[in-house]
């Protein structure tokens, strides 16, 4: 449970930092400005911004590279698990979907859908001249919602919540989001990993059941090497279901970084 | 033979979503470019499409506006999404020598070239205040003059012309007059304006602005006149060539 509850306690004290708008954070998920001085930007909305406006300017760029270097780097898909917003409707979703049983509807999208979904809100924000997926992200509407106090966002929220919960497992985050695509793509050789002991696995599969994106948790039971996967949110949600003690946080595992990927 | 059925499904199962997922958002963004929703964008945002294409929709100017003018917008606003506006009848813009809404913008969605030295706010244009002289009790011949007073460019953006009132006789009317191309559209007229729905508002520069193109010489401007030096004569013949379209033709 400690995951859990630090994951809350981060997701919540970012979203009242920005709502208390102090000298320590202002702004939101898109562009902010740590103590008064530091930038810091969404690289992606950054990225379709320039790809827009054919413009850079150095404050947002420098705070993209932050974020970026703070993702890509060290922390990997952690805005997912940690950070966004978003994250606590599909997991509630997800949690009513597991108690209630509900596997009635099986959307069968394909798992790489977020990543054309990427491409197009890259090509769509170039030919349209505006930031695409910005103008339409509900990640955007929910944070901005939640920071700002109004309430219109509630309806998006209650969407988010019923496609996950009733059109199929997980669709919101690991099928469509292109934001967490995008960090997907940079994250392979963050340092921090999940690190598996398959000599202490016993092939229960708890982690597999909970896990947002069981795909990177191929070597279960397998092989003792750890998650190098770039989509891996590093939740920490199979540490804390794993009765066996096989899997952990690890840094600096950086000879499991660029191994291949073999199944042996 | 499966195979390639399977390969089918999945080719048209992709295509088809990939072109549901493209027109659904190019048309949630055509929807959102639409010209009729009105909002009236932060000092520096001039150029609307400019704008839309720079703001990431942080917010910041909002947070440092210290009027608490600028909101952003949610999804039951006209304005896009996520981007900043004000309605100057709840709170206008007041103009600040500094600009801290510009100062803010990471993305210069905000126009630093405001901030400049000598700038001043004079060359801010957020839009342009227009009376409507059916509402306005002035043109009634009733003594008010409160958006002149509280302008902040008085005697400039808005002037007020003397008019005789024949009704009474012995009255003036005094009509507030807006000078287009004075005007920042701060709206602190349309924040003071005391009838019911303010009879002067400020409207986006392009809903109000028409455009005269280069067809029209001032022939009283020797520097304008110029321009026709070298014109030759007009070959159109006025009696058969429909005259809407005779003077309009090659435009």
């Amino acid at each position: 449970m400690r995951y859990l509850v630090l994951r809350r306690l981060m997701q919540c004290g970012i979203l009242a930092l920005f709502a208390a708008n102090t000298w320590i954070l202002k702004g939101n998920l898109s562009a902010s400005r740590l103590f008064n001085t530091i930038p810091l930007s969404d690289p992606f909305a950054a990225l379709q911004v320039f790809l827009a406006s054919l413009h850079v300017e150095i404050t947002a760029l420098l705070g993209a590279l932050l974020v970026l270097c703070v993702y890509g780097l060290f922390l990997g898909r952690a805005f997912c698990a940690w950070v966004c917003p978003v994250n606590m409707i599909v997991d509630f979703a997800a949690w009513v979907r597991r108690k209630l049983q509900f596997r009635g509807v099986h959307l069968g999208l394909p798992k790489n859908l977020r990543y054309i979904l990427l491409a197009l809100s890259l090509i769509l924000s170039f030919a349209l001249a505006t930031p695409a997926f910005e103008s339409v992200s509900f990640i955007g509407v929910v944070q901005r919602g939640i920071i700002l106090g109004t309430a219109s966002w509630l309806i998006v929220a209650l969407l988010l919540f019923c496609v996950d919960a009733f059109l199929g497992d997980k669709i919101i985050c690991s099928k469509l989001c292109p934001l967490g695509a995008f960090y997907a793509l940079t994250s392979r050789y963050a340092l921090l990993k999940i690190k598996h002991d398959a000599m202490r696995c016993t092939k229960c599969e708890l982690c597999w059941e909970i896990c947002p994106e069981r795909q990177v948790l191929w070597m279960v039971g397998l092989k003792s090497v750890s998650v190098n996967s770039g989509e891996c949110t590093r939740c920490g949600r199979c540490i804390e279901v794993c009765e066996d003690d096989a899997l952990g946080f690890s840094i600096l595992d950086l000879k499991g970084s660029f191994k291949k990927k073999d199944l042996g | 033979m499966m195979q390639r059925r399977a390969f089918l499904q999945t080719a048209l199962k992709g295509a088809l979503l990939c072109g549901s997922g493209g027109a659904f958002l190019a048309a949630m963004l055509k929807a959102k470019h639409s010209k009729d929703s009105y909002a009236l964008r932060p000092p520096g945002a001039e150029d609307e499409e400019r704008f839309l294409s720079l703001c990431i929709r942080c917010g910041l100017c909002v947070k440092d506006c210290p009027y608490n003018t600028l909101k952003l917008a949610t999804l039951l606003d006209h304005a896009k999404v996520g981007t900043p506006f004000f309605e100057a009848r709840k709170v206008p813009c007041y103009l600040c020598p500094d600009i801290p809404c510009i100062k803010a913008c990471p993305t210069s969605a905000l126009d630093k070239k405001h901030l400049e030295k000598n700038q001043g706010v004079g060359s801010l244009k957020m839009g342009v205040a227009v009376v409507d002289p059916i509402s306005c009790v002035a043109f009634w011949g009733i003594r008010c003059d409160v958006c002149y007073r509280v302008c902040p460019l008085i005697d400039r953006a808005i002037k007020l012309e003397n008019k005789h009132n024949e009704r009474t006789g012995k009255h003036a009317y005094m009509l507030p007059m807006v000078q287009n191309d004075v005007c920042v559209g701060c709206g602190l007229c349309e924040r003071a304006c005391i009838t019911k729905e303010p009879a002067i508002r400020v409207l986006p520069v392009a809903f109000v602005s028409g455009k005269v193109g280069n067809h029209y010489v001032k022939g009283w401007d020797a520097k304008d006149q110029e321009r026709v030096k070298d014109a030759k004569p007009n070959t159109l013949n006025p009696k058969t060539d429909n005259p809407l379209d005779y003077l309009n033709k090659g435009l």
